[in-house]
């Protein structure tokens, strides 16, 4: 295409300032992180420092918190996604009565709020003695990942190919087997990314985990991080090595299987 | 593989000699026995607190003693208290910082970008797209670094001669709330780009290539090709930044508390202030209700709109 040489220069100027904006919040808390602790380490000279990291985890108990993230994303991912698969097969390839209304239903829970059901959630969950506990924070997690799933599954079922599901069942598999033999593997793109998705809003999470474990006993990252900034007002390095240290996991799996990422966050957008 | 489905086959047959009826019966069921487990969990952790949160609304209770029924006094306040409706204020100018300035920008940023055919565009879309995946807890404390009286914006203001614009930014009570909205103009602007980016690209180039001939400049080339063939995605964009505006609320209790003052307090901060600190938890509950009436009105409005002026 004809584009004189001014305007693709002036292109790579806007592209190069627009990366730097996005990067700008990001690469300052990674300096930060990096740089010295105190005036006394500052003269040792070294230009790097790992060891504000160790330091951030050892303070901020992060070790226990990131614990805590694991197994409550590990829960929400597992479930959410088991469950998923399965209510996606049956509104994407079978006919039923209700079908319509149960597909609204779920549909409906993609827009809900935390916020609306967060107060109900814990008083609730408190009467049954599910505050505190691992379950509690999970739980509500895993309804909310259900109804994107729910969603997400359907429309990848209702694209498979329907001469695969009739072969295989004049073949003589049952439904069980055509989803978790057949279907299943062909859809493992689609699987894959409602995981990642699922696990970064789990990971990330804030209201939930805040709300349901008032006695601190299940706090995951994210949470453990804004006790830590209430916590540690000496400096800002360790905190910024902190935060680093939350976001990291995230950040990383994004950096490996990106296309997934946003190829999940702007389809799935798309479709609604 | 054959003749394992040849037995089942023949169990099937064998099965359905005794009892003919309860088999189509049993395959009708099927379906709802694969919808059973997401269904249960769905119902008990999102439907069941919906109702309950509707109920709550209704009441006056602390949380502890016996609550008093209030009918619809609480949304009425939710209306006429100063401070809920200042919070909802707030969430309105959120909704221009995290929806409607992004849009804007992410417009003219991916019409430039699309136009230019720049190379390096999927390392681009990776880099912009990172605030969407960084927790908004490590984004807030990245910002409020940036926001600190000797942070880095204020360095910056200095180090031009501009001392005067200098400030606290977010101790300050008129500029915490833009300072806030800001965050969120970042965090939204590389969705709402690489969206209208994925649009533009399924614009067929022949129709650019035809503009083109017509002696067609960019400005008119935008608004005759570009901004129609991408009102979708506008919709799109701005339906997810503006829940995402309305649903704020790590971002404010993590920079600033709704402070100084009530300055930045937004309606989600007050479902938790009031719920869980303030021990008004029917209240707490129709600023919920209420924000998620909204938010399926907004979503409605903004769907309808955006079908209306495609046709």
């Amino acid at each position: 295409m004809t584009t004189s040489r001014a305007e693709r220069s002036a292109n790579y100027v806007v592209l190069v300032a627009f990366a730097a904006f996005a990067l700008w919040p990001i690469g300052s808390i990674l300096v930060t992180a990096l740089g010295p602790e105190t005036a006394s380490v500052a003269r040792e000279g070294r230009a790097l420092h790992w060891e504000n990291f160790a330091e951030a985890w050892v303070q901020g108990s992060f070790g226990r918190y990131m614990a805590t993230s694991v197994v409550v994303s590990v829960l929400v991912v597992v479930v959410a996604v088991v469950c998923s698969i399965m209510s996606g097969y049956a509104l994407g390839t079978m006919r039923f009565r209700g079908q319509a209304v149960l597909f609204y239903l779920f549909l409906l829970g993609i827009m809900v709020p935390t916020e609306a059901i967060i107060v109900p959630l814990y008083f609730d969950l408190r009467a049954v003695g599910l505050t505190n506990t691992v379950w509690g924070v999970a739980l509500p997690q895993i309804a909310q990942s259900i109804a994107f799933g729910t969603y997400w599954m359907r429309a990848y079922f209702r694209g498979s190919n329907a001469s695969i599901i009739e072969a295989a069942r004049l073949d003589g598999a049952g439904t069980h087997r055509i989803l978790w033999q057949i279907l299943v593997p062909i859809g493992r793109p689609a699987i894959t990314t409602q995981v990642l998705l699922t696990f970064m809003w789990t990971w990330n999470e804030f209201l939930i985990p805040l709300v349901m474990s008032p006695a601190g006993t299940v706090r995951t990252a994210p949470l453990g991080l804004a006790i830590f900034q209430g916590q540690y007002v000496q400096g800002t390095t360790l905190l910024a090595a902190a935060a680093v240290l939350v976001a990291l996991p995230v950040v990383v799996v994004y950096l490996v299987l990106q296309r997934h990422f946003i190829k999940g966050m702007i389809d799935g957008a798309v479709r609604e | 593989m054959a003749s394992s489905s040849a037995l089942r086959a023949d169990a099937g047959l064998r099965g359905d000699v005794g009892r003919r009826p309860a088999a189509p019966v049993r395959r009708r069921l099927v379906p709802y026995g694969f919808l059973l487990p997401a269904f249960a969990f769905y119902a008990a952790f999102m439907l069941v607190p919906i109702a309950r949160a509707v109920q709550l609304s209704v009441y006056e209770w602390d949380g502890l003693t016996l609550g008093t029924f209030v009918g619809l006094r609480n949304y009425v306040a939710v209306f006429t208290d100063p401070a809920l409706r200042e919070a909802f204020v707030h969430a309105l100018v959120l909704i221009f910082f995290f929806s409607a300035l992004p849009v804007a920008l992410g417009l003219v940023l991916a019409a430039v970008l699309h136009r230019g055919r720049v190379r390096g565009l999927p390392f681009f879309r990776t880099v912009v797209f990172l605030p969407q995946v960084v927790a908004m807890v490590v984004v807030a404390v990245a910002w409020r670094q940036i926001y600190a009286p000797d942070g880095s914006l204020n360095q910056a203001l200095r180090a031009v001669g501009l001392d005067a614009l200098a400030r606290p930014w977010l101790g300050d009570y008129t500029w915490s709330l833009p300072a806030v909205g800001f965050v969120g103009t970042w965090a939204s602007l590389g969705l709402v780009t690489v969206l209208l980016l994925a649009g533009m690209s399924r614009v067929p180039s022949e129709l650019y290539e035809a503009a083109r001939l017509d002696g067609a400049g960019g400005v008119r080339e935008f608004f005759a090709i570009t901004l129609p063939a991408v009102r979708g995605e506008v919709t799109v964009a701005l339906t997810l930044t503006i829940i995402a505006a309305l649903k704020t609320f790590d971002l404010v209790y993590v920079t600033t508390g709704g402070g100084p003052g009530t300055s930045t307090t937004v309606p989600s901060y007050e479902v938790y202030r009031r719920a869980f600190e303030l021990g008004q938890v029917g209240m707490a509950a129709a600023v919920g209700i209420t924000l998620m009436v909204l938010i399926f009105g907004i979503n409605l409005v903004v769907n309808r709109v955006g079908d209306r002026s495609t046709t």
